[in-house]
């Protein structure tokens, strides 16, 4: 894994005086799905979240180590840049209220303010919308506010708002953890399709869904990364005791 | 429990009370106008003459007035009121400073009118006219401008209040998508908190508009009073309001009287519509107006 | 992409120049104030009555009494009726009288304080052809009824149902337990609401113009005309004597003392009483 798309070094990060994660070493592979499991507070959000340089919107934030980029470090950049290349869906769906579905797709094109030609809009609405699964069931009501939209729908749509800019790699925090059965499986189905064309980190509480879905699985316990290999390995053969415990219950 | 029905009695005799006082300020209005509708019938709305010499009485003088000064002391309020709303409904929640601007801003709402007058009178006007002089401005000194800039610092408060109240409303999992999605914070304002706090802002500058159209001392005391349409912005003038302030104690006989109590009928109807609009949409949106 | 971070960075610091300069005016107005304020107030300001422009030793001691009285009649007449018809209100939350109270109120929060002065005009000082400090305090009254009933309210619906059942289910009646425990349990809302009133219709000059009308005398009769200080303001500052502006400036130094320090106690009181349910 020496040429993986994204490199997380000597990384620590944390609130105030608090530290939450501490000394994270990991590097992710391009086009493969990785999961973050971990039990609850251990740190999983504040990781995704420094990847894309959403962890210091938070006044208190604080953090140290270099995250690279295809080798560049994402600190050296502007955060805007590194947000683009690096999209991000969150646990709760969340669209835009005041846009409609075609809008949500572009927003990332409307925020930035890029202008591109109509017929190009309409091109990418549909291509995102067929990725994600959604553009069957609101082709005939685009200009429709998205908040209508059922949870899955909604968070289909986010999904769709993130990948209509191309990024490189998508951060997926709990995605599934508001929706019913039938909506998981179709994200995670859809989440098996997209990384031919992104990588994509999954934050994840459902063992099983690490196990359905990812090719990596990193297992973050107490702010530290205590495991990270094939899923398959990690799952069958864990290293660490600690691993194991989790996988099998005993905590989480 | 005969004691128990004593108290209830009392309860609703107070809420009777109370709404025979509200609905009876309507009614006595309406009354009092009957003169002067008599009198000048439509004309009064119309007539853009007003004389209680010769006995004229046409509105149309104060309400342009009325106008005029409102919608001026809103356009000139406005940049400063979305600037406060926006530093402390997102750029600084907290701090020092943020501090200071909501005393600040608690203080300017609670100066009397007249005070405002008074120092307009002294401070503004002076300068209103050095500024006339050198544009080769008839030089009152008061007028329609004067009265806007003094009532724009008074709405100030009422319209950020409002405003910062529906922007601490606007969910913060939205803002996040928007920045995760590359934008700057200039443009998650511009695009995603304006537009979501739209309605909000609105009501807000509804009630600050009615706020302005009723308000009466500041605005007697810096307008010039003159009972002529104003040609310009810097021409002294009179509002509904001020003019009822200044011939009310001095009107000639019932007529005038009357004339003067259906202007304040006309401004009761328009500031009761707008604060009624007003109160809606905030009581939509749930914030404390 | 630079130029957008740079647009961003230029927004923020617009936006905090013009919220740093709308404080610009309060800045001036308050300095002024005190600045002159402070210069013309001295022991006899407080004591002596008004001279005639040209003397010196001028008091205001008229309208501050004339405040007072105006600020007591109109207590006496909104603060027992307001606080009652709250108590209506959220007491009998659905029926259609109350949702009529409601929408009055709400719309009579934004009346102009002038049409007060006339309709309490047309009420009181027509029927008894003179101008009075009991119509000039009925209608600061008026304005501050509004108030009283909304702050009422909004504190009785704050307060848990459990509260009123416990107390009827220890025997108590609903007349005590209204008068000894909800009442006492909104107590520093309904009082912060009332202090707020007062300070509101402390500075209003408007609703006194034809009704308390001023007086340069010292007035106890409530059926005689009384001075007040936003009223003396007003007549002082409207004059060519630059000693009655200086008086104007030490009584606009005293009112807004007052204001504030009312506003101050307010925050105090609905700090200091608060009910922790
Ligand atoms: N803004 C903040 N200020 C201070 N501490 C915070 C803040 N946000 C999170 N924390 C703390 O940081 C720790 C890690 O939080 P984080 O949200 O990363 O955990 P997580 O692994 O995502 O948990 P979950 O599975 O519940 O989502 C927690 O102990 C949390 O209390
Ligand atoms: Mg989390």
């Amino acid at each position: 894994m020496e040429n993986g798309i994204l490199k997380i070094l000597n990384f620590y990060a944390g609130y105030n005086v608090k530290t939450i994660l501490t000394n994270i070493n990991l590097s992710i592979p391009s086009n493969k799905v990785i999961s973050i499991m971990g039990p609850s507070g251990c740190g999983k959000t504040t990781l995704i979240r420094c990847i894309n340089r959403m962890h210091e919107l938070q006044p208190d934030a604080n953090f140290k180590g270099q995250i690279l980029l295809n080798e560049k470090n994402i600190f050296a950049t502007s955060p805007i840049l590194v947000r683009r290349k690096i999209g991000m869906v969150f646990q709760k769906p969340n669209p835009f209220p005041t846009m409609s579905i075609y809008d949500n797709v572009v927003s990332g094109y409307i925020l930035n303010g890029i202008k591109i030609p109509r017929s190009e809009k309409d091109r990418i609405v549909e291509e995102t919308l067929r990725k994600v699964y959604l553009w069957d069931e609101v082709m005939d009501s685009l200009h429709r506010k998205g908040t209508f939209l059922s949870g899955g729908q909604q968070q289909r749509l986010c999904i769709a708002r993130a990948m209509a800019m191309n990024p490189e790699i998508i951060l997926l925090d709990e995605p599934t953890s508001a929706l019913d059965p039938k909506a998981t499986a179709k994200i995670e189905e859809l989440i098996t399709k997209i990384k031919k064309s992104v990588t994509v980190i999954l934050v994840t509480h459902n063992t099983a869904q690490a196990a359905r879905v990812s090719d990596f699985t990193a297992f973050l316990y107490l702010g530290e990364l205590v495991e990270f290999g094939f899923t398959e390995k990690l799952f069958t053969t864990p290293k660490d005791k600690k691993t194991e415990e989790y996988l099998t219950g005993k905590f989480g | 429990m005969k004691m128990d029905r004593y108290f209830k009695s009392i309860l609703f005799g107070a809420a009777i009370l109370l709404l025979l006082l509200l609905t009876g300020i309507f009614f006595t209005l309406l009354i009092g106008s009957i003169p002067a509708i008599k009198a000048s019938g439509i004309k009064f709305l119309s007539g853009t003459s007003w004389n209680p010499v010769t006995g004229v009485y046409g509105a149309v003088p104060f309400v342009i007035g009325t106008l005029l000064t409102s919608f001026l002391a809103l356009f000139i309020s406005l940049p400063f009121s979305f600037s406060i709303s926006l530093f402390l409904g997102e750029y600084f929640k907290k701090g020092a400073l943020a501090e200071f601007l909501n005393y600040a801003t608690d203080i300017l709402a609670s100066i009397p009118s007249v005070i405002y007058g008074f120092w307009g009178l002294l401070f503004l006007v002076p300068i209103v006219r050095k500024f006339e002089l050198s544009f080769h401005i008839l030089p009152y000194g008061v007028g329609i401008f004067t009265a806007s800039l003094i009532l724009a610092i008074m709405i100030i408060p009422y319209t950020s209040y409002l405003a910062k109240e529906v922007i601490l409303l606007v969910p913060q999992d939205i803002k996040e998508a928007a920045y995760s999605l590359g934008a700057t914070r200039s443009e998650v304002i511009r695009k995603i908190i304006v537009p979501y706090s739209r309605s909000g802002i609105f009501a807000g500058i509804l009630l600050s508009l009615g706020r302005a159209l009723g308000e009466t001392m500041a605005v007697t005391m810096v307008i010039g009073n003159s009972n002529l349409i104003p040609g310009n912005i810097f021409s002294p003038a009179n509002t509904m309001a001020s003019v009822i302030a200044n011939e009310f104690t001095e009107a000639t006989n019932d007529v005038h009287l009357s004339a003067l109590i259906e202007l304040g009928l006309l401004l009761f109807i328009i500031t009761g519509i707008i604060n009624f609009i007003g109160n809606e949409i905030i009581k939509k949106l749930s914030i404390k107006g | 992409m630079q130029r957008r971070i740079i647009k961003d960075k230029l927004f923020e610091i617009i936006i905090i120049i013009f919220a740093l300069v709308s404080t610009f005016p309060l800045i001036l107005i308050l300095f002024q104030i005190v600045k002159k304020g402070i210069a013309s107030i001295n022991w006899s300001f407080f004591v002596n009555l008004p001279q005639p422009p040209g003397e010196s030793g001028g008091g205001v001691s008229n309208a501050i009494l004339g405040t007072f009285i105006l600020i007591v009649i109109a207590g006496g007449f909104s603060i027992l009726l307001g606080v009652l018809g709250g108590t209506f209100i959220s007491e009998y939350k659905d029926k259609k009288i109350s949702e009529l109270i409601r929408l009055c109120v709400n719309i009579f929060q934004g009346i102009p304080s002038i049409v007060i002065g006339i309709i309490v005009y047309i009420w009181i000082v027509m029927p008894l052809h003179r101008f009075s400090a009991l119509s000039g305090g009925i209608a600061l009254g008026i304005m501050m009824l509004p108030l009283i009933v909304k702050s009422t309210e909004e504190t009785l619906r704050l307060i848990p149902s459990s509260l009123k059942e416990a107390s009827l289910a220890l025997g108590a009646s609903y007349t005590t337990t209204m008068l000894r425990v909800i009442l006492p349990a909104g107590i520093n809302g309904i009082l912060s609401g009332i202090l707020i009133s007062v300070s509101r219709v402390a500075g209003e000059t408007a609703p006194l113009l034809f009704t308390a009308f001023g007086n340069p005398f010292m007035n106890f009769n409530i059926f005689k005309p009384v001075d007040s200080l936003p009223l003396l303001i007003f007549n002082y500052s409207m004059s060519p004597y630059p000693e009655w502006h200086s008086i104007a400036w030490g009584a606009s130094f005293v009112l807004i003392s007052f204001i504030i320090i009312l506003n101050i106690l307010t925050k105090m009181v609905s700090r200091k009483w608060k009910t922790v349910f």
